[in-house]
């Protein structure tokens, strides 16, 4: 393998990891939230596209079409009923509330689905690749990656020319200032969340496609995602884009190592900007 | 000194504080084996929420990581007796030195993120310290590797002895944690927390240097972490990078014990590990629904009042059992 051809898969790699990144980016960005649980649904994404497609042997690409309305009306009622209740000027209890959805999660998909991995099959799709040159990329990582360029240019989209959109900056900016001009600030930040939980359904069908995955899965999908939101900076979404990418390479680069070494390189590339660059790279908070 | 400037009831609590331990020292002549065993692994638990609640409670400094202490804590023990022929006993400080060490490495960097993002970073340092773990094939990589039998004889000839000195190390630990923590808070520096938990802003401009005592705090919170660690593993007799880096055993489980016992009191974190050892036996025979019962719990009582069962029963009946107030 030469260099430029682990540079590409890093960077295609990036394109998950900015899929996983962008919900997250998305809350923190409009309602200070963090969610623990992030990588978990996710995973319940993915195990909801799996019921799917075992009742209806439908492709998981249309299986989407389901999975993207449940999750997200899902994701916006968790927000409405329970974690708006628990927004406030302490951080602790909405990030503890989201720790113990994690913990449900992931031991409620365990006692339904034991620890028996699955995966979802997609046809051609799974082993398709690309020659470029003498180098060989997969279809599905390529694919993947335009799929997260498209939905965070759809997100910058729908912040900067939509009404919900601009509702969500207003709440961003001040959100007392935002009820005070007759927005309904718990509706939006319901929205919000789920807005966000549509890209975590895409994200979970693409992983599952993938990679197999278990009902423990999340944590570390969410580890992914929050080092790409750091290294890219807070509340820029082309920088969690860069984000992603910069773990991939990192992860790539490791691998390529070793495989054990895969995602301890990504750990210290984590840990390296946070030497260097505390704000990360495109910060926009301060 | 401490004890010369504190009104009665504080000397009353020490007092009654002692009676119970010297109760629960002579536990091996009249408690079971199994219970013993159970009754170790409650002080363990104990511990480690009085920990993390010191530090989520008192400095703000919310760890979803502290697993890699104990991790860290388990390993030293490991390496120093079986790698270094080092008494087992000895090896409790190095191991408290070996989590600090740690901590002091991470905290710079880790301080540099906050809230929730601090907390989700030490989940990754915690990672990554298990990942390098997995690594070195002298510790048996990711099956870890059994204390050896002459250290293990070397705690104590029988088993029955030894079952025993494990026993009141843990008591040790335990309860010592409990007397440290309540002087601490008793202290100088305990009133420093106490201003930092009510109101950071105001904690700085009295003087108090946050970086400082936060810095100090994480640090401390380590290395009694990593002690707690050595003697956990001790009674294991056996490590992993699963088993020492878990966060599920060392960082959940705690987290729920002190959010419903009650954040931010010595107390709530007692309450909160009793309330989870009933739980947890009870559902025994229903695999892991103990902790999805738990979640629930912790959920309804952040949803609902943040202050945990102790809170809640301060609140009504005005009793506190470990007062740190101060009568003028």
């Amino acid at each position: 393998m030469n260099f430029i051809e682990l540079i590409i898969q890093g960077i295609l790699l990036g394109g998950l990891y900015a899929l996983f990144a962008a919900g997250l980016s998305l809350i923190f960005g409009i309602m200070r939230l963090v969610n623990i649980a992030h990588g978990d649904f996710i995973i319940l994404s993915a195990y909801i596209a799996y019921l799917v497609i075992s009742y209806t042997g439908v492709h998981p690409f249309i299986a989407l079409l389901l999975v993207i309305p449940i999750m997200s009306m899902l994701g916006y009622m968790i927000q409405r009923y329970i974690l708006n209740r628990t927004m406030g000027d302490d951080i602790l209890p909405p990030l503890l509330v989201t720790f113990g959805l994690a913990v449900i999660i992931q031991n409620t998909l365990l006692t339904t689905f034991s620890t028996n991995t699955h995966r979802l099959t997609a046809g051609d799709i799974d082993t398709a690749s690309v020659g470029i040159l003498d180098m060989h990329f997969g279809l599905l990582p390529i694919l993947t990656f335009f799929v997260a360029i498209i939905i965070i240019f759809g997100l910058e989209l729908l912040f900067s020319y939509t009404k919900i959109g601009r509702a969500f900056r207003a709440t961003s900016d001040d959100r007392e200032m935002a009820s005070a001009i007759g927005i309904n600030t718990k509706h939006v930040f319901a929205m919000a969340m789920a807005l966000c939980f549509c890209v975590i359904s895409v994200a979970g069908v693409l992983l599952a496609i993938r990679s197999s995955f278990d009902p423990f899965s999340g944590p570390a999908r969410l580890i992914y995602g929050f080092e790409a939101v750091i290294i890219g900076g807070l509340g820029s979404l082309w920088g969690t884009l860069v984000g992603g990418i910069i773990l991939g390479i990192a992860q790539i680069f490791g691998a390529h190592i070793s495989p054990s070494f895969q995602i301890l390189a990504g750990h210290l590339a984590f840990f390296i900007i946070l030497a260097v660059r505390p704000k990360g790279l495109f910060s926009k908070v301060e | 000194m401490i004890l010369k400037s504190l009104p009665k009831k504080q000397i009353r609590v020490f007092l009654v504080l002692t009676l119970i331990t010297i109760i629960l020292a002579s536990a091996p002549w009249w408690v079971s084996r199994a219970d013993i065993r159970l009754l170790g692994e409650f002080y363990s638990f104990l511990a480690l929420a009085v920990l993390w609640n010191l530090l989520a409670g008192y400095t703000g400094l919310i760890s979803v990581g502290q697993q890699a202490f104990v991790g860290v804590g388990g390993y030293a023990m490991f390496i120093v007796t079986a790698k270094l022929g080092i008494s087992p006993f000895l090896s409790v400080p190095i191991s408290m030195l070996a989590a600090a060490l740690i901590a002091g490495v991470f905290a710079p960097l880790l301080f540099r993120l906050n809230g929730a993002h601090f907390a989700i970073g030490t989940w990754v340092a915690a990672e990554t310290i298990s990942l390098c773990f997995f690594m070195v094939p002298e510790l048996g990589g990711g099956a870890g590797m059994s204390l050896p039998t002459d250290v293990v004889k070397s705690i104590a000839s029988s088993r029955a002895m030894r079952e025993m000195t494990i026993y009141w190390l843990m008591l040790g630990l335990g309860l010592g944690t409990i007397f440290a923590v309540y002087a601490l808070l008793l202290s100088k520096t305990g009133l420093a927390l106490m201003a930092l938990r009510d109101n950071e802003i105001a904690a700085a401009s009295l003087g108090i240097n946050i970086w400082k005592t936060k810095f100090v705090m994480y640090i401390a919170v380590a290395a009694a972490t990593g002690a707690i660690g050595a003697v956990i593993f001790f009674q294991k007799l056996r490590i992993s990078p699963e088993s020492a880096f878990s966060l599920n055993d060392w960082t959940i489980i705690i987290i729920f014990i002190v959010v419903i016992g009650g954040i931010g009191k010595l107390e709530g974190a007692i309450v909160g590990t009793i309330v989870f050892f009933i739980l947890r036996e009870t559902l025994a025979d229903y695999g892991v629904v103990y902790l999805i019962v738990l979640g629930v719990f912790a959920i309804i009582i952040m949803m609902f009042s943040r202050k945990g069962i102790w809170g809640m029963f301060e609140e009504k009946f005005k009793r506190s059992l470990l007062p740190v107030t101060r009568e003028p």
